[in-house]
């Protein structure tokens, strides 16, 4: 079996060194940049969601065609996180900003 | 603390309750002495893992509750049937509302519907257990402990008395001390555990274990509402496990989350409790769709009407029952905007709802209708759940809801929903799959007078109340006034009515015990799905060959072709898993942790914690494989269960 | 694909450890809704610090980076110990797990550390509402770290007593889809928690 994987994790040390640019990145924007508060909080959500990206399919295989899980793991952490932006933007829409 | 703070005093009905379950518990314990069944009760149902076990003792469980809360009810009833009744005083009155709503629902509700989906969903679909029994016993004893956690309080301790919803202020460390509300939130919490973990498993189990050849829309529709139902508790019930810890932090460890202090929120609470609390409506209807789906199918002798659209229906029911929670709290305070995009959502849901219905409708036109007891159930509930569901379009409106707000108008909405939906769905559910817990159906004729006392009690008690509620009757009032005594007298009656018939059910019970057929093939009514192609009593593998699946209507199928779930060419050893303690002992263990935290005992919560932790650790390094039934022993177990 | 059993790592390879795995997945959707709930917590009680001070008085950039490298790179480890196991190589795998828990400890020590610190300038979990729902939040985390290494350290336990198995690789690969998943969860802490509220 071991002849069938790669010697070198590469998938894991690109994913790896993309997280710690990606962190760079979130921290420069945030605190390093001229931006607008309301760029600044667009733009590093965004880097957070890219970055959980690649957590889930470098390092968790969420797309393992041999789980024989199908679609079934995205499927379920796409909706779990459309539950979320539900109940985040929700809460804030309802208590705060339609208040 | 002293004895007299640990139990309630000074109520005549709670000493009644304390004399009768102390009888009570006493004749079990001596029953089971006398006849020497405590190995019995061990070995064949404390440390079972055999989904239709589970499944019945969540059945008893939920009857149980059934009654506990509908003797809550009655209570009610009789104190608001004349003005300045003196029957319960305002505490025990907001201690009884209380856990009647909470009872009702989470007690209730729920597990009877999950104990249907336990014996029925495997056998549906063609499987031999769940995807995870040891989690499925888990789960069943996470529900049975939270709800005794819940249970004794009214005996130890004092009931919640904040409304089912719990609302903070109220609900808060400052406006209600003591172990009440503690009660409440981690009797909750408990059983929601429980119910996650039944989601998660019902859904493997139904996305990895189909008969071969079962494709998702060959599925039975029951299945397919407890597939819907799986996603709405995986998604909703976080968010009750996040609100009921938030306040329980809140009142034993100090934080300032729903406080009127420290900047808190406490109409937060409101918002997430029903965050999770709309999905939880359509966690306890959606599961009743599929059982009046079934029954309705069965005996109008009919393929469903419209199954593809009935199934795309509940997917956006589920949707859209995430997006729909404001309506709850309309009158809140949120502005214009808020409120008219919730109601806009809200009355959407009427959409799909409608489509069920004509479906139901387009299954039985010009069908032989055969009128059994579930059957009866069926036809009852489709015009009274239209009453229900369309007070619920009125209620959706915002603007009329202020108005309509807590009011009797909005209990008689809920009452109309949810007892014709779920209970009715409950009952016929029951009744439909009895022969196959029980090997012997339930007497008709006690079946179809329990139906009649119960139907037409419920629309004495609800139909009333609607117009009590135009008339501007508050909800959560003790005493009512003068100018509604007449409906409210009427309302008693009806309720005394439901009663009546829920009585006449459980004799039926009995009754039919001892009296009733046996059942000799398997196939008590003529059915559809597969799990009519099974032997009744079920063998504990279920099917000794699992059937090839070749279109809707699985049964159906395999008796044209004169095929069965005993092929002797096919026979192989069943791999099964074994019974097992652990999950009762865990639960119990987790049942004295949470009971300690309610009095806030840390040092014992603590202790009792670490046993819970010592018993995952013992099924970490457990290495139970499991045993393999052998195909000698199907043999002989088929043969004489086929009579061949 | 004809030789597909060769080719499927270990933890695929019976049913049930293909169901186990599918079943964590689920459990892993419904703790992204659990965690999304305590973010929305935080978010409508934003700016609620009552007399406590506020986030951007006590917010620090370099401890919080610190703890993200740490998580980042034990995420990154526990990422190799599969790969590991995928070789299989008992020893590899256990020495990459011993390492990802020691970045796991360090991580919860410097939690430790800031919780220790925010509470001496005046913040605590019972000062205001907003400093709760940190508390609960971050604490939340916190305790599925401490929940992880515990579970960790059992499996390790069994890798040393059974190595590579069926059971174990299947044991081994859930745990680590759950310490991703925490890091997964951090990102979004570290982004939304730390650095907005040094931004506002």
């Amino acid at each position: 079996m071991s002849n069938q994987v790669k010697k070198v994790p590469t998938q894991h040390i690109v994913g790896f060194v993309l997280s710690l640019v990606l962190t760079a990145l979130a921290v420069w924007t945030a605190l390093g940049s001229d931006l607008s508060t309301a760029w600044i909080i667009t733009i590093i959500m965004l880097l957070a969601v890219i970055q959980a990206g690649i957590q889930l399919v470098m390092f968790m295989h969420i797309v393992e065609p041999e789980s024989q899980n199908g679609h079934v793991p995205w499927n379920m952490i796409f909706h779990g996180f459309v539950t979320a932006a539900i109940v985040v933007v929700g809460s804030l829409f309802v208590m705060v900003y339609g208040f | 603390m002293s004895l007299d703070e640990f139990f309630v005093t000074g109520e005549p009905l709670i000493y009644a309750g304390m004399v009768a379950i102390v009888l009570v518990t006493s004749a079990i314990i001596f029953l089971l002495t006398y006849f020497k069944k405590w190995g019995w009760l061990w070995r064949e149902w404390l440390t079972t893992v055999d989904h239709k076990k589970i499944g019945i003792m969540y059945i008893l469980s939920a009857l149980a509750m059934l009654f506990r809360g509908g003797a809550d009810a009655l209570m009610m009833r009789v104190q608001l049937a004349f003005p300045d009744l003196n029957f319960l005083n305002t505490q025990h009155y907001n201690e009884i509302f209380t856990t009647h709503g909470t009872v009702m629902i989470i007690f209730m509700a729920m597990p009877f519907l999950i104990g249907l989906m336990n014996i029925v969903v495997p056998l549906q679909i063609g499987a031999r257990d769940f995807a995870f029994p040891y989690v499925n016993a888990l789960s069943f004893w996470s529900f049975f402990f939270g709800a005794l956690l819940f249970n004794i309080s009214f005996v130890i301790g004092g009931s919640p008395d904040a409304g089912w919803t719990s609302y903070t202020p109220l609900a808060g460390a400052a406006m209600s001390p003591g172990p009440g509300q503690n009660f409440y939130l981690l009797g909750l919490q408990l059983s929601g555990i429980g119910t996650l973990a039944t989601g998660i498993n019902l859904m493997v189990t139904i996305l990895k274990m189909r008969a071969p050849g079962m494709k998702l829309f060959q599925m039975p529709i029951f299945t397919w509402s407890t597939l819907v139902t799986s996603f709405i508790i995986i998604f909703a019930f976080p968010i009750l496990t996040v609100a009921l810890a938030l306040m329980t932090i809140d009142r034993i460890f100090g934080s300032q989350f729903f406080t009127l202090t420290g900047e808190g929120l406490p109409m937060m609470w409101a918002n997430l409790f029903w965050m999770w609390g709309h999905p939880e409506v359509y966690i306890v209807i959606l599961p009743a769709f599929g059982i009046f789906s079934e029954v309705i199918a069965t005996f109008a002798k009919k393929q469903l009407f419209g199954y593809k659209a009935m199934v795309w229906s509940m997917i956006l029911i589920a949707a859209l029952s995430f997006l729909v929670w404001v309506h709850h709290f309309f009158t809140m305070g949120a502005g214009a905007f808020v409120n008219s995009v919730f109601s806009v959502s809200t009355m959407l849901i009427a959409v799909p709802t409608g489509v069920k219905i004509f479906n139901w409708l387009g299954t039985l036109y010009k069908s032989k209708i055969q009128f059994t007891t579930p059957m009866l159930w069926a036809l009852a509930f489709i015009p009274s759940f239209v009453i229900g569901g369309v007070t619920g379009v009125m209620l959706g409106m915002a603007a009329a809801d202020y108005q309509f707000h807590n009011s009797y108008f909005l209990v008689a909405h809920f009452h109309y929903v949810l007892i014709a939906g779920t209970v009715f769905a409950c009952f016929a559910g029951l009744e439909y799959w009895y022969p196959k817990m029980f090997n012997h159906k339930l007497n008709e004729k006690f079946g179809k007078l329990s139906f009649w006392l119960f139907v037409i009690g419920f629309h004495v008690t609800f139909f009333p109340q609607y117009f009590l509620g135009l008339d501007g009757m508050p909800r959560r009032i003790f005493d009512i006034g003068p100018e509604w005594f007449t409906l409210n007298f009427i309302s008693t009656i009806g309720a005394f009515g439901m009663g009546l018939g829920f009585a006449v059910f459980v004799f039926n019970i009995y009754y039919s015990y001892r009296t009733s057929q046996r059942e000799t093939t398997g196939d008590s009514w003529d059915g559809r799905t597969l799990e009519w192609a099974t032997p009744t009593p079920v063998p504990h593998y279920n099917f000794a060959t699992q059937p090839t699946i070749r279109g809707l209507d699985a049964f159906v199928e395999m008796k044209k072709h004169n095929e069965s779930t005993f092929d002797e060419s096919k026979l192989e050893p069943i791999h099964m898993p074994n019974n097992t303690g652990q999950p009762f002992i865990m639960m119990a263990l987790l049942f004295m942790s949470s009971f300690a935290l309610v009095f806030e005992w840390m040092t014992l919560a603590i202790l009792f914690l670490v046993g819970v932790i010592v018993m995952m650790v013992v099924r970490s390094f457990d290495e139970d494989e499991g045993h393999h039934v052998e195909v000698e022993e199907i043999k002989t177990t088929e043969r004489q269960l086929r009579g061949l | 694909m004809q030789s597909n059993v060769k080719h499927t790592p270990l933890e695929y390879q019976t049913e049930h450890n293909q169901m186990s795995i599918l079943g964590f997945w689920i459990f892993l959707a419904a703790e992204v809704v659990l965690f999304s709930t305590l973010f929305a917590t935080y978010a409508v009680l934003f700016g609620r610090t009552a007399n406590a001070p506020l986030p951007s008085e006590l917010f620090g950039i370099e401890i919080v980076l610190i703890m993200t490298v740490l998580l980042l790179t034990s995420s990154f480890t526990c990422g190799i110990a599969i790969h590991q196991m995928r070789h299989g190589s008992n020893s590899g795998l256990i020495t990459w797990l011993i390492i990802t828990l020691v970045l796991g400890l360090g991580f919860l020590g410097f939690e430790i550390y800031e919780f220790i610190h925010y509470s001496h300038e005046g913040a605590t979990l019972s000062s205001s509402a907003f400093w709760s729902s940190f508390y609960v939040l971050a604490g939340t985390h916190g305790l599925h770290v401490t929940l992880g290494i515990g579970w960790a350290i059992l499996l390790i336990i069994q890798l040393y007593k059974k190595g590579i198995t069926a059971v174990t690789s299947r044991k081994v690969f859930i745990i680590s889809l759950y310490w991703h998943f925490l890091d997964v969860i951090w990102i979004f802490i570290f982004t939304s928690v730390y650095l907005i509220g040094m931004v506002i």
